[in-house]
């Protein structure tokens, strides 16, 4: 917007008029995100923080009694906060490992393909396109079923007397939703990785080819390397997706059997909304938003840090 | 245009100045005309389908139309299909109404929705409330309490209903809710194997009450089927758990679970370490699967390899529909301490509180309702015992088999605890369902179990009452 042109012809008013408005340009054309980021990101976010010091109900108009920083301790004796704390961490080391090593893995598998590529990259990235709704009936009614579902049926043929209940069994539960949720959006992140290996120039393939590396020497040294700043955003956002869960988890187990599945997100709901007890779920949700802030900033510090150091 | 917009970036040429034109990128011009279309198509759209006005509303919050009737229940499968045929009938003898009925997931979903679009100021006009939890609904002011004139204009009296779903419909001596039936939990068995198995007198079930009786009713339909004696939901399903539960529980006379609205855990101990350790028993003899979900307990009846199912009378459109042969009683007096006793819940119509009262919405609401109970054989035919007595006694329903062979449970009827927590779907059923399916499937010893329902309930009853 700037103008660069016949600023000798003018008067210095009108110049001054324009550097002013040069001034303005940036943050006029930020304040629609910025405007949307405090009226739905920061508002709500200090709403949530004060509501944490009352004893609000969803029934009743207004934040409710003061109490102070009971609702804190509450919370931090609250042995369900914990144990779906738990369930949230785990379901998070049970798809975030899988899914930026099998999507590397993957990615680097695809690549070799020179001709029908296209199609590989389809087939990994169509589960993503499906909505959480559907991939849950799919594998609540079809997959992993009691009695009827395929997963019961392979493993019958396979001479398993008894198959465990996937989704009935406690000790089963997180790890089959886990799997759903590997196959469901492991492309989104194979999508990155094969993108982030198409950065990686030919030459430095062949100059290592030249001195002597054979394939799997070029995959350790060369291409893993250089996939580090795909590594670290696909890891960042894989965590932070996880320690989101709530959709697939919702409708296929409801957090059961016998709790055993029930996410942090879960609790905020059945707390906020289902209780209607405001007050206390504002202060799970701030804890949970603490507890993932805290872990994305470990994250970034020690791969910073290795960076550095490399 | 649009398609245009959505390929960013191409070159085209621009014919206008006959010069080629820079990289293509959407002017304000065409941006504007853009979304101009894209409105224009949604008002057509909108007025198309008739939408029009429910959209407006959504933004404005303004009223919905004087004549519509907004009607939300939690109602699907063989229920759904039912209530759908009755408010077809409604709306064929009411050829002016424009009753919009929505279907939400039953149990929690559908009450913190109704909840939340109540204190939002968009309530449904008639919405379903299970009678277990309409004391919490309308303590928390979020329903309208039904004016009895108004009622009798359409026909609805007192004398008219089932007493014990009726007397539940008040709360503090005033009506907030019109029942439309009993629903309990009930023994359903298979004609076919009861036969063989020689528990058949002249077509009838002999008696089966009694802890060891039923026990060897159920090994004896064993013998025949090879499979299992009966089944019931024992996974994934934390509310039959919580039926079977509090139907032993207060066959042994076991004091309310709480009292005080929720506040107070009165639970007897000894009574449900008792109850918990018949239905241990049932599984441990391995009469009853402890592994199957609600689907797999009526498969297993339905294909013969149970000859008895302990569920909720709505099944028994699932359990028809199979072609089997089999008949219902309500569920066995196990323990004779207290009168017969069984879980039951009641469907009943309710008025959410409206912003604005409105007396003739009232009877438009209230003559849809009156045409429900009206119509309330064919909500009979999908199990739930019927609360309008004009159908209850009617011949057709007398003649209604299996359906009138548990009419006597509704008697019996125990419903839920009333507790903020409780109800229809609620933490408490859940929570104390899983302790239940815990001893059930031999997880824990039932004084272990019984132990964790009182501190369940202890943790349930010690947050404040958010109403």
């Amino acid at each position: 917007m700037a103008s660069t042109v016949g600023t000798g012809a003018l008067t210095p008013d009108r110049s001054r008029a324009r550097e002013a408005r040069g001034r303005l340009a940036g943050p006029a054309l930020v304040a629609p995100f910025a405007l949307f980021y405090i009226v739905f990101l920061l508002g709500p976010l200090i709403y949530t923080f004060v509501a944490g010091f009352f004893n609000g109900s969803l029934l009743r108009d207004g934040f409710g009694s003061w109490v102070g920083f009971s609702n804190y301790a509450d919370v931090l004796n609250d042995s369900e906060f914990w144990r779906t704390l738990k369930h949230t961490l785990w379901f998070t080391v049970l798809t975030t490992i899988p899914l930026v090593l099998l999507a590397l893995g993957l990615a680097i598998l695809a690549d070799r393909f020179v001709r029908g590529r296209w199609f590989i990259r389809f087939a990994f990235f169509a589960p993503y396109v499906i909505p959480s709704a559907s991939v849950s009936l799919i594998f609540m009614w079809g997959v992993l079923a009691d009695q009827t579902g395929l997963a019961q049926d392979w493993l019958k043929a396979l001479g398993v007397n008894s198959p465990p209940s996937w989704l009935g069994d406690p000790n089963w539960a997180m790890w089959s939703l886990a799997g759903v949720t590997v196959w469901w959006t492991i492309g989104f992140n194979f999508v990155l990785y094969l993108a982030g290996l198409q950065e990686i120039p030919r030459d430095v393939h062949e100059a290592a080819a030249m001195d002597g590396a054979g394939p799997w020497q070029r995959i350790r040294h060369v291409v893993i390397p250089m996939l580090g700043r795909t590594t670290t955003l696909v890891t960042v956002l894989q965590i932070v997706a996880s320690l989101k869960v709530f959709d697939q988890i919702y409708m296929m187990t409801a957090g059961g059997p016998d709790g055993s599945t029930r996410p942090t997100l879960q609790y905020i709901v059945d707390t906020g909304f289902t209780d209607g007890r405001t007050g206390y779920a504002s202060v799970v949700s701030l804890f949970l938003f603490l507890v993932i802030l805290l872990i994305s900033l470990v994250w970034f510090f020690l791969v910073r840090r290795a960076e550095k150091e490399s | 245009m649009l398609r245009r917009l959505d390929s960013p970036g191409r070159s085209a040429p621009d014919p206008a100045r006959g010069t080629p034109a820079a990289p293509y990128a959407p002017s304000r011009r065409a941006l504007l005309r853009g979304g101009a279309g894209l409105a224009a198509g949604a008002a057509a759209t909108a007025a198309l389908t008739g939408c029009g006005t429910t959209i407006a509303q959504g933004f404005t919050g303004g009223e919905p139309p004087a004549d519509r009737l907004n009607f939300w229940n939690p109602f699907t499968g063989g229920d759904g299909e039912r209530m759908v045929a009755m408010q077809e009938l409604y709306e064929k003898d009411h050829p002016d109404s424009t009753l919009r009925a929505t279907t939400f997931v039953w149990g929690n979903p559908y009450y913190t929705k109704l909840s939340l679009a109540t204190i939002g100021k968009r309530p449904p006009h008639v919405a379903i409330a299970h009678l277990s939890k309409l004391p919490v609904l309308a303590q928390a002011g979020l329903l309208s309490e039904l004016p009895a004139d108004a009622l009798a204009k359409q026909g609805m009296t007192p004398e008219k209903f089932d007493a014990k779903p009726w007397r539940k419909s008040h709360v503090d001596d005033r009506l907030y809710g019109i029942p439309i039936d009993t629903h309990p939990f009930a023994l359903y068995f298979r004609t076919d194997v009861a036969e063989k198995a020689g528990l058949l007198d002249g077509g009838e079930l002999v008696d089966i009450d009694g802890p060891d009786k039923f026990a060897d009713a159920l090994r004896a339909a064993k013998e025949v089927t090879g499979v299992w004696g009966g089944s019931v939901a024992s996974i994934k399903d934390t509310a039959t758990q919580f039926r079977m539960f509090l139907s032993f529980y207060s066959q042994l006379g076991g004091r309310p679970l709480v009292g005080d609205g929720g506040a107070t855990v009165t639970a007897d101990l000894d009574a449900a370490e008792e109850a918990l350790a018949y239905i241990q028993r049932l599984g441990k003899e391995k009469l009853i699967p402890t592994g199957a979900n609600g689907q797999a307990a009526i498969t297993l009846l339905t294909t013969g390899e149970a000859g008895f199912l302990m569920d909720g009378v709505w099944q028994i459109v699932a359990v028809l529909d199979s072609g089997a042969k089999f008949d219902m009683r309500p569920l066995p007096r196990i323990f004779d301490d207290a009168p017969y006793a069984c879980f039951a819940d009641s469907h009943a119509l309710v008025l959410p509180r409206q912003p604005k009262q409105d007396d003739d919405r009232l009877d438009l609401s209230l003559e849809f309702t009156a045409s429900l109970l009206e119509n309330s054989e064919l909500w009979a035919e999908g199990g739930h015992v019927p609360a309008w007595l004009p159908t209850q006694r009617s011949a057709a329903y007398q003649e209604l088999t299996p359906q009138s062979h548990y009419t006597a449970a509704a008697e019996g009827a125990v419903y839920d605890p009333v507790a903020w927590y409780g109800g229809a779907g609620s933490n408490l059923q859940n929570r104390v369902g899983d302790a239940v399916s815990a001893a059930l499937a031999g997880r824990s010893t039932p004084r272990a179990a019984a132990d964790r329902v009182r501190a369940v309930l202890h943790k349930l009853a010690d947050v404040e009452s958010p109403i």
